[in-house]
């Protein structure tokens, strides 16, 4: 089976600072593969390059067989992703944000809202098709942008610290439900969290990323075997220090807090 | 097609929900047209200028089409911030559909306000001259709508937060107001202010949907046309570069 994503001596510069430094990796078919890293590692910038948002100063990037930068719409159209901010149309209702997605990639009216009804069932979303995302809790919105990004039938979910900020029985539904969609469909899973349990838990390899560079690649039991460490929680810290890595706060970064104020009380 | 369809529809849908919205945004224009329109009316009168509801009625119009056009270009900022706009970047559709269907939904939004203010000086005592020009006048109100809708797309894809909307609001929107002759006859004005006015695009919106409405004109109906055509084409041009530089 060939690799779905193949990253070969990628290196993002941003001026100065190099966001990702000489970093190869395979993800082959079917597999679930988490980046686990501290702040600022590079795991965002990462999946940026590989879902076309950002181009890669050099390197070979590979999706599904195809160079993002120079098949864009083919490589968009292959993947699904839950970003790590929300992504929702908040004024829209749940269907109406489902039906937008289905249109934008191109999904045909009777499948689109097949799959929708599916996956909004699937996904505990149906009885509240009709409301507007704003009244959704934190939970609910993260389902429906996780029931989103299955609509197109992606090979590839993408999924950015997916359980930021949900309490713990939402976290477990939402892993049950990724990991029933790549049993059942095959759709392989790129994931990055700060959660290690959940790593442990779903992933079938894990890759530590520190300072731009991948320090350790193999499953956990390899990891704690690597580091001699009892958890993976350990094994990380093993691998990346204690140091705290503080990110300055950019002006997006502030403004992010200002709309996290406002998604509270409804905009404008 | 469908995916610049899909977009502005979200647009329409989105102005059609906020009720409130649409309510507070008649406040500004309703304050012009009556506190000014007759607590002027008489001096205007005075002056041998007519009716001032007459003649500044049409400006109103074009006033509440260019704030409701450009904001919802700005809106972009919005969507920047509440993570929608990724959604539609790393969409399978080029970026200058998803400008498109933003920018035209934008536009009939502002139409739609522009109609309501219609509908609000026919109320205030407004007459056009002639039901001819009605038609002309809603196609001048699309073509200020496209105009500073894609002015806004421009503005809001190079903003990276709102810090900087009170200085497009105090040193770019008003002015473009104030100076476009929505207040004032173009006539006989000092020679620095009138040259300002005819770089004002909106001078020209406003006086074409006076050339409809009440028959009256400073540059002639043609020229307020290929002049804001042109416009519109260079700014769509600009929104569009402007767009697809956008970096999330």
């Amino acid at each position: 089976m060939g690799a779905m994503i193949r990253v070969e001596n990628l290196v993002k510069k941003f001026g100065d600072f190099t966001a990702v430094d000489n970093i190869s990796f395979e993800v082959p078919k079917g597999e679930i593969f988490a980046f686990l890293g501290p702040n600022g590692a590079g795991k965002t910038t990462t999946i940026k390059i590989l879902t076309t948002l950002l181009k890669a100063t050099s390197g070979t990037v590979e999706v599904d067989g195809l160079n993002p930068k120079t098949h864009e719409n083919e490589v968009r159209q292959s993947f699904g992703i839950v970003f790590q901010d929300p992504s929702l149309d908040q004024d829209l209702t749940a269907w109406e944000n489902m039906d937008l997605h289905g249109v934008l990639y191109h999904v045909p009216g009777k499948v689109r809202r097949e799959r929708a009804e599916t996956l909004l069932k699937l996904f505990e979303l149906w009885e509240r098709k009709d409301a507007l995302v704003k009244t959704f809790s934190g939970g609910m919105r993260r389902r429906l942008e996780i029931a989103r990004g299955f609509l197109h039938t992606p090979k590839i979910l993408f999924l950015d610290e997916p359980t930021l900020g949900l309490d713990p029985q939402s976290r477990n539904q939402l892993w049950t439900h990724v990991k029933r969609q790549n049993e059942a469909d095959h759709v392989t899973v790129f994931l990055t969290t700060h959660y290690m349990d959940e790593a442990e838990r779903v992933a079938d390899r894990i890759a530590v990323i520190d300072h731009g560079k991948i320090v350790a690649i193999g499953t956990a039991e390899e990891l704690k075997q690597k580091t001699n460490a009892t958890s993976l929680e350990e094994a990380f810290l093993a691998l990346t220090g204690s140091t705290i890595r503080d990110e300055s706060a950019t002006s997006k970064d502030q403004l992010r807090q200002v709309a996290q104020m406002f998604r509270g009380g409804g905009r404008r | 097609m469908n995916a610049i369809y899909i977009l502005w529809l979200r647009e329409v849908k989105k102005y059609s929900r906020s009720r409130v919205q649409i309510i507070a945004s008649l406040g500004q224009p309703l304050l012009y047209l009556l506190v000014l329109g007759f607590g002027l009316g008489p001096v205007y009168q005075k002056a041998g200028g007519g009716s001032y509801l007459q003649f500044m009625a049409p400006g109103i119009v074009g006033m509440a089409v260019l704030f409701t056009s450009v904001f919802s270009g700005i809106a972009l900022l919005w969507d920047r911030q509440f993570g929608f706009l990724k959604e539609t970047l790393v969409a399978p559709v080029p970026r200058i559909y998803v400008m498109i269907g933003r920018t035209l939904g934008g536009a009939t939004v502002a139409m739609l306000q522009g109609t309501l203010i219609v509908v609000v000086c026919l109320i205030a005592g407004f007459r056009p001259v002639s039901l001819v020009g009605i038609p002309l006048g809603f196609a001048f109100m699309a073509l200020i709508a496209i105009v500073f809708a894609a002015l806004g797309t421009s503005i809001g894809s190079s903003l990276q937060d709102m810090q900087g909307f009170q200085l497009i609001m105090n040193f770019l929107v008003l002015p473009i107001f104030f100076l476009s002759g929505a207040l004032f006859p173009l006539n006989n004005l000092p020679k620095a202010l009138s040259f300002v006015t005819k770089l004002d695009p909106l001078s020209y919106g406003v006086d074409g949907l006076r050339a409809a409405l009440i028959g009256s004109t400073h540059f002639g109906a043609l020229v307020d046309a290929a002049v804001l055509v042109c416009v519109a084409v260079a700014l769509l041009c600009l929104g569009a570069w402007r767009f697809s530089k956008i970096e999330i």
